[in-house]
């Protein structure tokens, strides 16, 4: 946080560096000694997870490009070559297309605990918008690296997504026109994703960066929501939060692990081992499933525009979030229907999900249109009047006297545990 | 100068909006390459035309062709496809335009207008769905025409949108019969 580092070079190159670019006092409070409400679950692991992932994802990324080539007529190949010829190249990819789902499971995770215990509540409204970009980014990054291996799903996808633009008046065909550099999706649409792909991971992790500086100035939110009043509320980073976080990432990795090795197609489809076809479109389109939500919403409104600014909106509404809230009490622990309307919200965001895998017809489209509406009632009508009309359970005194009890906090201040005592 | 010194604006002023918006147009100049070049190049422009040769085709029979990346259907219509066609109300067109590229911008959408001139039986449209770009299947979906299978859009036999999430009637593209079984589309 702010004030004079408590950083102590231990030798004399470290203190002739820290003299002339004070990097290790940064790592040295950002990461070691930094307080963190004492009372994290696991549910706040995941933003640790959310940095491995991104990393491992770049890693693998970087190697991938070493075999793959971005041509129509090379890429399914290639990308068949990296699976069957190069070295580890089977595991590589898996690792890579597998990575971009468990990325988006933990972000979702991610966001939903932010929902959940009211952490884009002041003072972090900027902190959650952040999140947003990155979130914006990601979903910009996996559309396209789903393009690269150019089956018919690639092909599809590409064509249907793009075509989203078309539905804006006037200038939409010129839009879509320029997207593709040509009349359909074709080599130039191919190039031009390989290149964006390879850019926007990097500007993620300049995104994630200000989200951590923005994260750094108020610190964690936790489960009481109670801001921090004490050094005795707080422990320091490491090591009781590396730890922490060390293990959330373990078991997430034996689950990332488990779809590698044992379901390693399990999250993507059949027909995207057909090499792209642009004479024959696959009977049956979906999205990755990490998209399925917002495609349900984009075909539950009967009209091409209006799809588009509904599936755009549902993600538009979440930036807007904490000025929708109107309550004051951050944790859903303490608010008895906003705790029951958020798991209304999960179900229905699951639900949406389904119905965005099934063909749109018949009972799936009345189904999604109910939750559409719902999803949308949601932001924009239960949370600013929940604010109003829902009375708040008693919030503790501090995150001490949470984890301790009434009166526990008086008989711990100076004890070993308590670090802080600055 | 004396009496210049005080007033506002001043020369400093002027200057420097001037200069801002010199700055202001060299930036636009310089950003216009980086995004002109995502437009398509010479070399898709060039694919402007194909011919066609339609002499194999019976009645009932499609020929798809590729033309610009997309798929283009010739197709030789059943006596039954046209005289459906033709009963259609304009009033009952969800799209009352033919978006015929060979026509006037705001020709109504009848069969006349979306068939080839003089010959009805010959049908020529870019087969791609104007929600989202797929391609709809032929001779499917409620009014015998094309069916989408991404969102279910409804196409009759002129190609025409009569239910389903399309805005747009599908387009038919710029060609001519260059003999009684040549087409040149483009």
């Amino acid at each position: 946080m702010s004030g004079p580092s408590t950083y102590q070079p231990q030798n004399g190159f470290l203190k002739w560096f820290e003299s002339r670019l004070p990097l290790g006092g940064l790592i040295h409070s950002s990461f070691i000694v930094f307080p963190n409400p004492r009372n994290l679950n696991y549910w706040w692991t995941f933003g640790g997870i959310l940095a491995f992932m991104l990393v491992a994802q770049i890693l693998t990324g970087v190697v991938l490009v070493m075999h793959y080539t971005p041509h129509t007529s090379l890429a399914f190949t290639s990308v068949e070559g990296i699976m069957r010829d190069v070295n580890y190249g089977w595991l590589l990819r898996y690792l890579h297309a597998n990575g971009a789902s468990m990325f988006f499971i933990a972000v979702y995770i991610h966001i939903f605990r932010g929902l959940y215990y009211g952490s884009y509540k002041a003072p972090r409204e900027v902190l959650w918008i952040l999140g947003m970009i990155i979130f914006l980014l990601m979903m910009a990054t996996g559309f396209m690296g789903y393009v690269l291996p150019w089956g018919q799903m690639s092909f599809w996808g590409a064509t249907v997504i793009t075509n989203l633009f078309s539905a804006i008046p006037i200038v939409g065909e010129t839009i879509v026109t320029w997207l593709w550099g040509g009349f359909a999706v074709d080599n130039p649409t191919l190039n031009r994703f390989f290149s964006l792909h390879y850019l926007l991971p990097f500007m993620i992790a300049g995104v994630v960066v200000l989200h951590i500086w923005a994260l750094h100035v108020p610190g964690s939110n936790n489960p009481t929501g109670v801001s921090v009043k004490s050094s005795q509320d707080t422990l320091p980073f490491h090591p009781y939060f590396t730890v922490k976080d060390a293990l959330g990432l373990v078991v997430f990795l034996i689950v990332f692990m488990w779809f590698v090795f044992y379901l390693p197609n399990f999250m993507g489809h059949a027909d995207n081992y057909i090499p792209a076809d642009p004479l024959v479109t696959p009977a049956h389109i979906v999205p990755e499933w990490y998209f399925l939500p917002f495609y349900a919403i984009l075909r539950s409104v009967p009209d091409k525009l209006g799809g588009v600014i509904a599936m755009f909106g549902a993600i538009a509404v979440l930036f807007v979030v904490p000025w929708l809230d109107t309550s004051k009490v951050r944790s859903a622990n303490f608010r008895p229907l906003y705790r029951q309307f958020f798991w209304i919200l999960v179900l229905v965001s699951i639900g949406l999900g389904y119905l965005g895998s099934r063909p749109a017809e018949g009972g799936y489209v009345i189904a999604s249109r109910i939750l559409t509406i719902y999803y949308f009632a949601h932001f924009l009508v239960i949370l600013p009047l929940l604010g109003l009309f829902e009375k708040p359970k008693p919030l503790p005194a501090s995150i001490t006297e949470s984890v301790l009890g009434k009166g526990a906090a008086n008989v711990t201040a100076g004890a070993p545990a308590a670090p802080q005592t600055k | 100068m004396a009496e210049t010194a005080t007033a506002v604006p001043t020369r400093r002023d002027f200057l420097f909006i001037a200069t801002g918006a010199v700055g202001a147009v060299g930036v636009a100049a310089a950003i216009w390459p980086f995004i002109n070049q995502m437009n398509p190049d010479a070399s898709a422009l060039a694919l402007a035309s194909t011919e066609v040769d339609i002499s194999a085709l019976q009645p009932g029979d499609t020929l798809t062709v590729k033309w610009r990346g997309k798929p283009v259907v010739v197709r030789n219509r059943t006596q039954k496809e046209i005289d459906e066609a033709k009963s259609v109300a304009l009033s009952d067109l969800k799209d009352p335009v033919a978006r015929n590229a060979n026509l006037q911008l705001d020709a109504p959408a009848t069969d006349e207008n979306r068939a080839a001139p003089g010959k009805e039986n010959w049908f020529v449209m870019v087969n791609v769905c104007t929600h989202l770009g797929c391609i709809p299947l032929g001779q499917q979906g409620e009014f015998g025409g094309w069916f989408c299978p991404c969102h279910g859009s409804h196409y009759d036999t002129a190609g025409r949108i009569r239910g389903g999430p399309a805005p747009e009637n599908m387009a038919v593209p710029v060609y001519s019969f260059l003999s009684d079984t040549k087409i040149k589309i483009g």
